[in-house]
């Protein structure tokens, strides 16, 4: 892959399962080296975009439409064999749960060397080195001895680490990582958060990465991705995301917050309503039934994607309105200072 | 307090007086015996050594990560699991004895759980479930059935739609609000809530927190919120108590314990909150290494392997939970006057 | 009091916005509930209901059994045994005594599905009674409750009907105990391990938390649960338990003649192999089929209710 193209182009979505469109045209383009998140709540389709980018769904009970580019090659036109070099060898994955990933029947260090030697010819002691050096690239102390535990026998955020391990141990250019620090705890969460940072960094690693938790977006991602019913609503870097929100859900989930509150006490504001049925979809924006701004264009007709400024994407008819009710109420992130345009 | 209009004075059932605490836990102790491969008896402090109170119509945060032992506190106070030793009074009175049997106390102290769907029966109908308390409880079935009816209305799910509804038709959020119900059927006055908005969208934990601050006030209850989020116990409790490896380490006003933790693993648990700022991300993390096993908690305090300010003193001596200021108190020989540690204030200037 | 809920005020705290939701004015919604959705399930699954189809059929047929058999079953002719089937008078011939094969088979059904279903029912109750109360309390009870089920179930169900018929004597009654008694430690293990499976959960905490007994406990949120997949094990030992009444009645321990049981048909008819294997069989087919027929019913049912919505 030349370092001019992008890492991840998604062009147009789609998927489905059975009757249900889960993911309902998704744009999006990630450069190299660049990480970006998938910000969304439970139907939002961010996790099926994100396995639908390795091909995870089983060829018979689901429906992908669009485009897939991801390391340069073009995912949907990928032969079974292709498609297994392709994981783990171009694009990687990391999961919520660690224990899911490791096999409890063989040691870590084992499924990492067999993972290397899957990929490479190279001779299995310089596999192991290479097992060796990446657990110390991903901070777990006494790395040596740690190659021969079992999972089990490990903790959850050095399984974590280890998991990472593993998806980096054949030097792929994207990894994605799903609700990678969900079932952490909060002190082992940022270490996480900040090893992925750092392995960005040094390795030059593109990363997407779904979590519904704003603040790790943020520690992690140079741009987010609100998605909402299978769609992007709003896409920018998380400076104009989460400091110049553009689209009504977005100012929703900012202010839904806890730290959005006013003073302790008093009422959170609240998206009304609950996630939309997406085997019923309506024929406009899908979250007009619950948007403080809807009217009655919004209900008919689906909104356009409009670029408010470089790089930041909102797919909206009232973006305006959006934007100034946003200013003049809470605004839960730097609320001392006055919010840029 | 009742649900079904009666005008009740929710202090109606009050013994001790306002400053009495409604909970008061002294020395709570539980340990676990585990059998390791290779016949070596060990034991999981899973709480060893508790005090706290819980004063009336007051919100207690209880904070703390993997192998604090703030579930286990939890299951010890509603008598799901026995204490190894403690002490637990309920408005004065000795919970277990003649004067609180356990039958008692459950009519006031009641928990709402965090797996919204694992809480219900999934046999039973929501409003079944609701029901089941007060019908045990000698409550008439169709009045059961009213008052079961009315609480539905009152956090939020319209009776009509939901009454007959089994609890894998309704989403997470609402289940939530179901267990809500079916712990103020009982009518209690103190409502444990273990981590019960962890697991729903932030959209919707929103709205069951709103719903908790007017239940709240409504109902005049008291609130034991245990959570790992701190935005939230931040955003509903008047005081927190932070725990670690079985054992308290801090516990105070939220403002004052969260804003400027004396106790060094508070500190590092605000720190380790992602930050929302994108031009101010966190630089480094505070502490390394995942939390402990209660298994074999260090000697001394508890913190000492992982804490910036340890000295010597830290891995011999325990510290105790004393009071730095009013009403907040730390175990750390760091806050100490006198403890021995080289930053303790000076016994002669602190007042 | 709070002010009405209206649906206005709903909207805005998350009530529930979902098209399906709708419901008439004053009316109650009402789900269909789990058995419902069984049954649902059940009436769409052309096997079990094929099946099921097939048990009525033969339960019709043994409850009006005396009524509408074309001969008498005890009177035999001497001058007519063994008849093949497709003869003029006896359709499915007739047995080493001369009695019609349809009019015995049709009686015998009686007996047989008696024999069969009998022992499984006594036992569902006792097993589930003793398994739920072993699985709920756990500790010492479940230990000495278990252990001694345990017991029982070391020897083979076969040799241990056999021994116990041999002990009562032959006779109906008998062999209803008998077999009960094999029956009982079966159904108490699988209920004993449903319950323990849901004793842990938090819905049952939340139950002992509302201050019920564990009486009461047991009744209203256990029972539902694990009444299930204990039914449906059941209902698989029913051609367990015809098979094995059959194969007391064969050894002489179970049904006396006249009576027509087809187990105790098969073994008097065994003489006749030889001469006519086809009438021979024909008691053997009749168990055959009923045992498949309530196999498959069974299954339909645990894959009915396996389904999660």
């Amino acid at each position: 892959m030349s370092s001019s193209e992008p890492a991840v182009v998604l062009r147009d979505l789609r998927v489905a399962f059975g009757k249900v469109q889960v993911v309902d045209g998704v744009d999006l383009t990630l450069e190299r080296g660049q990480a970006i998140a998938l910000i969304g709540e439970s139907g939002s389709g961010k996790s099926v975009t994100l396995r639908a980018i390795l091909r995870l769904f089983p060829e018979g009970r689901s429906r992908i439409e669009g485009q897939i580019l991801a390391a340069g090659r073009d995912v949907q036109a990928l032969t079974k064999r292709q498609l297994a070099d392709f994981r783990g060898g171009d694009v990687s994955m990391i999961f919520q749960e660690p224990l899911l990933a490791f096999d409890p029947v063989y040691t870590v260090g084992r499924q990492i060397t067999e993972a290397i030697l899957r990929h490479e010819t190279i001779s299995k002691g310089e596999a192991r080195e290479r097992a060796l050096a990446l657990f110390e690239r991903v901070r777990i102390p006494s790395p040596e001895r740690r190659l021969d535990n079992y999972p089990h026998e490990m903790s959850g955020g050095m399984r974590q680490r280890a998991m990472i391990a593993l998806a980096l141990s054949c030097r792929p250019q994207v990894l994605l990582a799903d609700e990678p620090t969900t079932a952490l705890d909060a002190t082992v969460q940022i270490q996480v958060l900040l090893l992925l940072r750092e392995l960005q960094r040094d390795l030059g690693l593109s990363i997407v990465i779904v979590t519904h938790d704003l603040g790790a977006a943020v520690e992690v991602a140079d741009r987010i991705a609100v998605m909402y019913a299978g769609r992007i609503v709003e896409t920018g870097t998380a400076h104009q995301v989460v400091l110049d929100p553009h689209h009504p859900y977005t100012i929703g989930l900012l202010r839904s917050r806890a730290e959005g509150a006013l003073a302790k006490g008093s009422r959170l504001q609240t998206i009304p309503g609950s996630p939309p049925d997406l085997a019923n979809r309506p024929p406009g924006c899908p979250f007009a039934p619950r948007c403080f701004l809807a009217e009655e264009r919004c209900r008919r007709e689906m909104p356009p994607v409009a670029e408010i400024a470089p790089g930041h994407r909102v797919a909206c008819w009232r973006t305006e309105e959006a934007a100034s009710a946003y200013r003049a109420g809470p605004t839960p992130v730097r609320a001392a200072e006055p919010v840029l345009a | 307090m009742s649900v079904i209009p009666d005008g009740h004075d929710p202090f109606a059932r009050d013994r001790g007086g306002p400053a009495q605490p409604l909970l008061s836990v002294s020395g709570l102790y539980k340990h676990f015996p585990v059998r390791k491969a290779g016949g070596k008896k060990q034991v999981v402090r899973a709480v060893d050594g508790v005090d706290f109170d819980v004063l009336k119509g007051e919100t207690l945060g209880i904070v703390g990560e993997s192998g604090c032992g703030k579930s286990t506190t939890a299951k010890l106070l509603m008598g799901l699991i026995e204490r190894d030793a403690g002490g637990l009074l309920y408005d004065g009175q000795a919970v277990g004895e003649r004067a609180m049997p356990w039958r008692s106390y459950r009519r006031e102290v009641q928990m709402v759980f965090q797996d919204s769907y694992a809480s219900l029966n999934p046999r039973m109908t929501v409003e079944q479930s609701i029901a089941f308390g007060p019908k045990v409880n000698g409550v008439p079935g169709r009045e059961a059935v009213e008052r079961a009816r009315a609480l539905l209305a009152r956090v939020g799910l319209e009776p009509r739609r939901f009454a007959g509804r089994y609890p894998h038709e309704i989403s997470g959020g609402q289940r939530q609000r179901v267990n809500i119900a079916r712990a103020l059927a009982l009518e209690p006055r103190l409502v444990l809530l273990d981590e019960a908005v962890s697991a729903l969208d932030k959209s919707v934990e929103a709205q069951v927190l709103n719903l908790l601050l007017d239940l709240k006030a409504e109902f005049g209850l008291t609130y034991i919120f245990i959570s790992h989020d701190l935005n939230v116990v931040r955003f509903i409790s008047d005081r927190v108590m932070v725990m670690y490896l079985g054992r308290v380490s801090e516990i105070g006003p939220s403002d004052a314990v969260l804003d400027a933790p004396a106790h060094p693993y508070t500190e590092a648990l605000m720190a380790s909150m992602p930050s929302l700022d994108p031009d101010n991300r966190t630089a480094v993390a505070l502490l390394a290494g995942d939390p402990p096993n209660p298994i074999d908690p260090p000697s001394g305090c508890r913190f000492h392997p992982r804490c910036p300010l340890a000295e010597e003193v830290c891995g011999v001596t325990e510290p105790p939970l004393d009071g730095i200021r009013p009403l907040h108190r730390v175990a750390c020989l760091a806050r100490q006057p006198g403890s021995g540690h080289a930053r303790a204030p000076n016994p002669a200037l602190a007042a | 009091m709070t002010a009405p809920v209206t649906a206005a005020s709903m909207a805005l705290d998350g009530g529930l916005l979902t098209a399906d939701d709708a419901a008439p004015e004053g009316a109650f919604v009402s789900s269909r509930g789990f058995w419902g959705h069984v049954g649902h399930r059940l009436v769409r699954d052309p096997v079990a209901m094929g099946a099921g189809a097939v048990i009525l059929l033969v339960v019709i047929v043994a409850i009006l059994a005396p009524w509408i058999t074309p001969m008498d079953p005890y009177k035999g002719s001497m001058l007519r045994r063994l008849k093949h089937v497709g003869d003029a008078t006896y359709w499915l011939g007739s047995d080493e005594l001369g009695r019609d094969m349809i009019s015995r088979l049709m009686l015998g059904a009686r007996l047989s599905l008696f024999i069969g279903v009998t022992p499984v029912l006594i036992a569902f109750v006792i097993g589930s009674g003793i398994g739920v109360l072993a699985g709920y309390v756990g500790g010492w009870t479940n230990t000495i409750l278990m252990r001694t089920i345990d017991v029982f179930f070391a020897f083979p169900s076969v040799l241990l009907a056999i021994a116990l018929s041999g002990a009562l004597g032959a006779g109906i009654f008998n062999s209803i105990v008998s077999l009960t008694f094999v029956f009982v430690p079966q159904i108490a293990r699988v209920a004993e391990s449903v319950t323990t499976g849901i004793r842990r959960r938090d819905y049952i905490d939340a139950a002992k938390l509302s201050g019920a007994s564990a009486l009461t406990i047991m009744r209203v949120q256990v029972l539902g649960n694990v009444v299930g997949p204990i039914f449906v094990y059941s209902t698989s030992l029913i051609s367990v338990s015809m098979i094995l009444a059959s194969g007391l009645s064969f050894l002489g321990l179970g049904v006396r003649p006249p009576e027509p049981e087809w187990g105790l048909m098969l073994n008097t008819l065994r003489t006749a192999i030889y001469v006519n294997p086809v009438v021979a069989a024909l008691p053997g087919v009749c168990i055959f089929v009923v045992s498949i027929a309530f196999n498959l019913f069974s299954d339909g049912l645990r894959a009915a209710m396996e389904i999660r919505q």
